[in-house]
């Protein structure tokens, strides 16, 4: 790159630079959150938010720096992938979590999913057809 | 095979976002290019055949940019309102389930406001039940009611500005026969 005289380099280099910075700040948020929080579903939070920004300011700051148009395509496909793919994830992850129970129902204010679960499971009992060890299993919810 | 037919007009969006996917991993917009992408396009969507998506038909821009620019913002708070929390509250955070039913039945506007909930601050969704599309949200500092009541109403006006953005005629007007933005009373 060429520098040149109306200081724009300069101020893009400032730009990027603080895109980068805050951006590795989210990662660690993300990591701090997996660290701290106490069960599987407060990790997903963590796990989704910063990290999904974190990706967006680096992104941006690729494409500052490659000063190239056919780049911001790219980036932006790679960005709009990940809005689509990571509360997938997080989905999959936290439902697989709360039907094996990886959660601690003391640090629950409120829980209404579980009367569906336990009525959908009595359901079940009564009329005879699934043994209850896999009554978790149906909560009335068809994929 | 018992394939539904698809109309092209049902198609046509996902037509468009392959070819643009494809034009930006060439990194070439140039219209041979496109057209190859769109013939790539066409046998894709043929071959590996999926449930066609069905759209309302109507999609306000107007109402969709500003509702993005929120979204981005909303991005941003919750990403430092994890990270606060992660930070000043750890272990001692309190979360809880909450039960959110929605006013659409469409399996696009559920899967759109599970998305977009799930990406702003607070919410994750932990299951979905289709029969009566409801979303079980898992809410992060949740402590009590005033909250609780706070996610729920959250979680319906984002439910709100897809449906005015995108929902159909019929979810338009429910949505404004029941005066929004007042919101709806928390069920059960």
């Amino acid at each position: 790159m060429t520098p040149d005289a109306t200081g724009m380099d300069a101020v893009i280099d400032a730009v990027t630079a603080v895109l980068l910075i805050v951006g590795a700040l989210m990662s660690l948020g993300a990591a701090i959150g997996l660290l701290r929080f106490p069960d599987l579903m407060s990790r997903m939070h963590a796990a989704t938010k910063p990290q999904v920004l974190g990706l967006f300011l680096v992104l941006a700051a690729i494409g500052l720096q490659m000063r190239e148009l056919w780049v911001w395509p790219v980036l932006l496909v790679a960005w709009i992938f990940q809005l689509l793919t990571v509360p997938v994830s997080a989905h999959m992850v936290g439902r697989a979590g709360y039907r094996t129970k990886h959660l601690h129902p003391e640090l629950l204010s409120a829980d209404e999913l579980e009367a569906v679960v336990l009525r959908a499971a009595g359901e079940q009992a009564s009329a005879g057809e699934e043994p209850a060890e896999e009554k978790d299993e149906e909560a009335g919810k068809q994929p | 095979m018992s394939r539904k037919r698809i109309s092209f007009r049902t198609e046509l969006p996902l037509l468009i976002w392959l070819v643009v996917v494809w034009g930006a991993l060439w990194r070439d917009f140039s219209p041979g290019n496109l057209v190859f992408g769109a013939m790539v396009a066409v046998v894709v969507a043929r071959v590996f055949y999926l449930p066609p998506v069905e759209l309302s038909g109507r999609f306000n821009v107007l109402r969709a940019i500003p509702f993005a620019i929120v979204f981005l913002g909303k991005v941003v708070a919750a990403s430092l309102n994890v990270m606060f929390l992660a930070i000043f509250r750890g272990p001692a955070v309190t979360n809880a389930v909450v039960a959110v039913p929605l006013r659409s039945h469409s399996d696009l506007m559920v899967t759109a406001t599970g998305h977009v909930i799930s990406l702003i601050p607070g919410s994750l969704v932990v299951e979905v039940d289709r029969s009566t599309s409801t979303l079980y949200i898992h809410g992060l500092n949740v402590r009590n009611d005033a909250d609780l009541a706070k996610l729920r109403r959250e979680v319906q006006d984002t439910e709100a500005g897809l449906i005015r953005i995108m929902g159909t005629r019929a979810e338009m007007e429910a949505l404004q026969a029941e005066g929004w933005p007042a919101t709806r009373g928390a069920r059960s």
